[in-house]
Formats: C-alpha cells, structure tokens, sequence
C-alpha cells in the first residue's frame, strides 16, 4: 500500500465516513421514528418518497435548505446563528471517538474503525455532549422571546441534573473496565465473557434513563414540550438552523445509543460468546452487530415516545434528585466495594 | 438569581389553546400567577346573523357553534323553537335524536380523550381516540352525508329515517368502541406520570363550580349530580335507563374518569334506543314557512360539553326577533383562573384541556 493511500487517501475517506455515517443514521432514525410510531398509531406515515418513504427525512431536509431564514429584529444575532453550529458540531465531533468495529486486516495495513483512540475518549464523548447543552442555552437566550427561553432554561436544569446520573454510571463502568478507552472497554468485555450491562444491570438502567432525559427525548421531553412551550428552545429557528438543532438531536440519540451499547452490551461483539453451538454467529462483521444494536435502542426511544406521557417538571427533578442520583451513588459504591474486595 | 414576574401569551396561536384562544399568563419562574383570557378571535356574529334568518334556516348555523358536537347544537336550537311553536314531535322521531345526539356525545368525548392526553404528551392516545370517532362520523355520513357539521336534526322530526341497516351498523360500531377504549385505559388508567399530571391539579370544590356555573362532566366530575337528562328530561331521555357518573374531587383525572364513563353509558342508551324503537313518523307536519305568535323560550339540554340553552324571543314573523345562546364551552372558560392560579405552567394545558371547550361555542 503506498503511503498515499495510507496517509492521505485513508484518513480522509474517514472523516467524510464520520459525518456521513451518523447523518445517514440520523435519516434512517426520523424515518424509522414516523414509520414505527404511525404503524403503532394506526396510521401509514409517510411512504410517498422512495421506497416506503425512505427519502422522506432527505426530502425534508433539502426542503428546509431552500427556506427563508428568519431571524427575529431583536434576536442577538451572534448567540443566534452560532448556536445551531454549535449543537451540531459537538454531536458530529464525539463520533470521532466511537469505534465502530473490529480493526480490519489489508495486508500489512490495520484500518481502524475510528478516527481516534484516545485513553480517555468516554470522557471526552461526555464533555462534548455537555457542550451541545450551551448551543441549546445560547439559542434559546438570543431568540430574545419568552417560550425559547423557558425552553433553554428548562433544558439547562433538565441536561445539568441528568449529567450527574450519568457520569456516576459511567464511572461503575470505567472502574470495572479500569479503563475510559471505549476500544480498551469493548475488548475488556471480550475477555470477561460478560458484557457490562448484565454485570450492572442497575448502572445500565440508570443510564438509560439518564440517557433518554439528556436527549430531550419523550417523556423527558419538556425543553420541547409542543403542547406547552410550542417548540421550545427552538421556536423561533427555521430552515436550515432548525434542520440543524433537529438533525442534532438525531444525531445526539445515535450516539447516545452508540454509547449504551459499547459501555454495556459489548459493542461489536456477537451474542452468547461462550456458546459452542452459536460459533457461527461470529461469522457475522461485528459492524453489522453493531448498527442491530444500535438499532434496538433506537426503536426503544420511539417505542418509549410513542407510549409515554410527559413528565412535569417537579416530577422529573424529583425524579432524578431523590431516585436516580442515590441510585447511582449507592450502586458505584456497591461496585467499588465489589471491585477492591475482589 | 431572581426570578421576575413575567406575562406570557398563550395562543391565538398556541397548539393547546385548541382554537384561537389567548390566555394572558402571568408566571413566576413556572408557577402561574394569574390568568387572563381573550376571547373573541373566531367571533362571527352568529346571534346577530340568526336575526336575519328563518327559523329553519338558522338550524344548519348552529352547526358551526360546537363544531365538534354540531348535533347537540341543532338539537339544543329546535327543542327551543318546538317549545315556542307548541310543535308535538312524534315518538319515532325522538328516539332517531336519542340515537344521534348520544353518537355525538361519543363522538365529542373520544376527541376530547384524544385532544386531552395529545396535551399531556400522550401522543399516540390522540391517535386511538380519533380512529374511534371515525367510525362514529362514518355512521353520520351514512345518515345523512356530512361527518362533521352534520343538520343531522330538522324541526319537528329528523330528516331521515333510521332503517334497519343502520341500525344494525350503530350496533356494530357501538361493539367495537369499548374496546378500543380498553386500550386507551391500558394506556392511561393507571400510568404513573398521566396520574402525576391529573390528580389533584385543577381542583374546583362543587361550591366553587356551582357558584362559577360550571356544568357538564366538569361539574359532575366536583361530585354534584346535575344531568338535564335525567333532571329535566326532554326528548324522551325519561324513557331509558341510564346512570350519571359522579367524580369526587373535581380535579382533571375525575374529570378523565367521569367522561370514560360517560362514553359507556351514552352506548347504554343508544342500545335501549335502537332496542326499543318505535313505529310511526320520523317528523311532525310543520308548515314550509313556520311563523310564531310573539312568545319567548328558553330551553336547555345536556350537550357533551355541558348545559346548552338557547333563548328565542318570536314576534309572529317567519324569523326570530333575538336569539341567545347559553353555551358551556363559554362559561366553563371563566372558572380557569380559578383552577390555574398556583398551578405549574405545564398544568395551564392540561387543565384547559379538561375543561373540553370549543372556541366556536365560545365566540359564536
């Protein structure tokens, strides 16, 4: 392989595949979410645009493109168009650090399935969501309008309270792993023949739910709220600014479903490692495990949405102030104790 | 950081104002101080208009006051001119009206479940209420051509007669409602965060919604028994058995329950209808130009959404001199302060939600 290829042509390749991939898994998720929740609503969805409607998220998008681009007189017009880069950029980046795969083999050249490694890239995916949180703030707060800024005001609290659940599952799982290298994290999995989210299924539940909560996602989707708040931090964006903070959302679910599966279900590993009879499930890419993986996560977040009503916002601080954060402490100190003893 | 006291305006574009309401809010951080609503957005003159017209020709008017129960208006306006007019409505015809207006009392509580719960972020409730409906406007379509303002109800009789066919489709879609029904509850009934958001918010204590007038299953929900069915009958409504569920503290989950329930029961009477129907005409002989000698009325009926009364005031020509209604929608509005005040922001929708109003009724 010359070093053109290696150097050039090969790292390239991969960061467009970083941006296409969770774009192209943002329009397979809004498409997935229209179709699964009509179907379980009794509806069609649309399925006008390609087959079964597939195109239907992209012809949207190109249809938002062509809008006018609104900005209210008395926005700040700086905040204003910086916040949706700001979203979008912080989701887009964190994929950088999430490995997708086994590194594949071509002759004497090992591609890996990330753009980097990095020995502390779960804290870095976890910083980098949390700066999606100032986007949301700043957007809300330059729209200068009374229904955006309840919105940002209520994301803030909302993102803030569920990032402290968040991390101290985080840590249960970087302790046993005694690593926050996500690659070193899946291969950890590998060789304990567990994955984490059976080992701790308290720290995966908490997570998940803290998980849910931080993406604004039904029923913790109250930043949004349509019936109250209209459209919340968002209210006042249209054509492509909306597209991004509605895009960044899509993307924010993707990699939040990226990370419950490499933090507790073993990433690209296959199911039943220990079982002989089901060896040839290891024939199928652990890529391909992967995105099944990822996939029922993200059905789980339009199954949730499409059953669920909305939490209030006193229930929902309670919800995480008195339930979730002694859960999440009393389960890292069990996992702590579990770990020094053994 | 301290929080100022900040005036917030909800609607006339607002998604849960349903319609073109404006509630003005003053809230502190999220808890409202104070209420204020504005109405009069979809105000169309209609008592003024009805001056202008004939007593026939109004009928299909009142359609458009609640549109979402446009049968009960026609209902509520020619049980008033009957009243003026002394005209003797046969048995038959009573019956069809039973049959009709208690379909769109189930029509008008499945959308309301749907709007309610579609308020509360039950999304897919919204759905499942709505596919009720349908095949309660489809038996209207079959009846009489039109789903959603329907004329459904003529004075002096109905304009169709109830054939066995239809009776046997009523049937059919009365089967299948209690269980799409049960899948609402499943949903609901016992869910955590929609029992977080209706018990206890938007209380009213019967005295306060005596005193407020409110009626209907918002009145009802407080505890107080008050039905025009069952305590003024008209239309024949003495003639079944039906029950009048009762709440107990008034707030938006009874106000839920007592609905569910009535849906129930509007199917117990449109089965005793059908059952019983009787022979004869399905309208009484009422002259092409109707005149009335000068006289005034005043008639109330249970519509879905509560007690609907129309004033007619005749002075012996084919039109009437004034017409005034009393609609539910309208007066159950004023007592939303009083359910608001100290609420959280989130429960300003869920409340107006439970009130089930119209803005139609509301501005006329």
């Amino acid at each position: 392989m010359t070093p053109f290829v290696a150097d050039v042509l090969i790292p390239v390749g991969k960061i467009v595949a970083v941006i296409l991939y969770p774009m192209i898994m943002v329009v397979v998720m809004i498409w997935l979410e229209r179709r699964v929740v009509a179907l379980m609503q009794g509806r069609l969805g649309p399925n006008r645009v390609g087959f079964q409607g597939v195109l239907q998220p992209v012809a949207d998008a190109v249809k938002l493109f062509f809008k006018e681009d609104i900005m209210q007189r008395q926005a700040d017009a700086f905040l204003f168009n910086i916040s949706p880069v700001l979203v979008m950029f912080s989701s887009l980046l964190a994929f950088c650090f999430v490995p997708l795969g086994e590194p594949i083999r071509i002759g004497t050249y090992t591609l890996t399935l990330w753009i980097a490694e990095s020995p502390v890239g779960l804290l870095i995916i976890l910083g980098l969501s949390s700066i999606s949180v100032f986007g949301v703030i700043f957007g809300g707060w330059a729209s200068n309008s009374k229904y955006p800024l309840m919105g940002a005001l209520r994301s803030v609290v909302q993102v803030l309270s569920y990032e402290i659940p968040t991390g101290l599952t985080v840590l249960t799982v970087a302790f046993v792993a005694r690593s926050m290298d996500l690659v070193e994290i899946v291969r950890r999995q590998e060789a304990s023949g567990t994955w984490y989210g059976f080992l701790m299924p308290v720290s995966f539940i908490v997570f998940w739910i803290s998980a849910v909560a931080e993406t604004n996602r039904a029923p913790f989707d109250l930043p949004e709220a349509e019936s109250e708040l209209v459209a919340g931090y968002h209210t006042e964006y249209s054509g492509m600014k909306f597209a991004f903070f509605y895009m960044a959302e899509y993307a924010h679910m993707v990699l939040v479903s990226s990370l419950v599966v490499i933090l507790f279900f073993g990433g690209w590993l296959p199911p039943f490692p220990s079982v002989k009879a089901l060896a040839f499930l290891h024939a199928v890419p652990g890529f391909v495990w992967y995105l099944v993986k990822i996939m029922f996560f993200l059905y789980l977040y339009v199954w949730i949405r499409a059953t669920l009503p909305r939490y209030r916002f006193d229930a929902l601080i309670r919800l995480v102030w008195k339930w979730l954060i002694p859960l999440a402490l009393v389960n890292f100190l069990v996992v702590a104790l579990v770990r020094v003893l053994r | 950081m301290a929080f100022k006291e900040i005036n917030l305006n909800m609607g006339p574009q607002h998604p849960s104002t349903h319609g073109v309401l404006r509630l003005k809010l003053a809230v502190d951080n999220e808890v409202v101080l104070s209420v204020e609503s504005i109405i009069g957005y979809l105000h169309r003159g209609m008592e003024k208009l009805w001056e202008n017209l004939t007593y026939t020709q109004v009928v299909p008017l009142t359609d458009r006051l609640d549109y979402l129960a446009s049968l009960s208006n026609n209902l509520g306006y020619v049980l008033a001119v009957e009243k003026l007019a002394g005209i003797e409505v046969p048995r038959r015809a009573r019956y069809i009206r039973v049959v009709l207006a208690e379909l769109q009392r189930l029509a008008s509580h499945l959308a309301w479940l749907g709007f309610q719960a579609n308020d509360i972020g039950a999304m897919s409730v919204l759905l499942y209420g709505f596919e009720a409906r349908e095949t309660i406007l489809d038996v209207f379509e079959e009846y009489c051509g039109a789903r959603l303002t329907i004329h459904g109800i003529r004075i002096g009789g109905v304009p169709h007669d109830l054939d066995a066919a239809l009776a046997a489709r009523i049937r059919k879609v009365l089967d299948g409602i209690p269980r799409r029904l049960a899948d609402i509850r499943a949903l609901l009934d016992d869910n955590r965060i929609w029992k977080q958001r209706t018990v206890g918010v938007g209380r009213i204590a019967a005295d306060d919604a005596i005193a407020y007038g409110l009626t209907g299953p918002c009145l009802r929900a407080c505890g107080a028994a008050w039905d025009m069915r069952k305590d003024v009958p008209y239309s024949s409504y003495d003639e079944f058995d039906f029950d009048v569920p009762l709440g107990r503290n008034g707030d938006v989950y009874d106000r839920y329950l007592v609905r569910l329930e009535e849906i129930c029961q509007s199917i117990r009477i449109v089965r005793q209808a059908l059952d019983g129907l009787p022979e004869g005409e399905t309208s009484a002989k009422v002259p092409r130009v109707l005149k009335v000698a000068p006289a005034e009325v005043f008639h109330t009926i249970e519509a879905p959404k509560g007690i609907l009364g129309f004033y007619i005031r005749s002075n012996g020509t084919d039109k009437p001199e004034r017409v005034k209604m009393k609609s539910p929608s309208f007066i159950n509005l004023q007592s939303v302060e009083h359910m608001c005040k100290g609420n959280l922001f989130s429960d300003v929708v869920g409340i107006l939600g439970s009130l089930d109003i119209v803005l139609g009724e509301i501005d006329k």
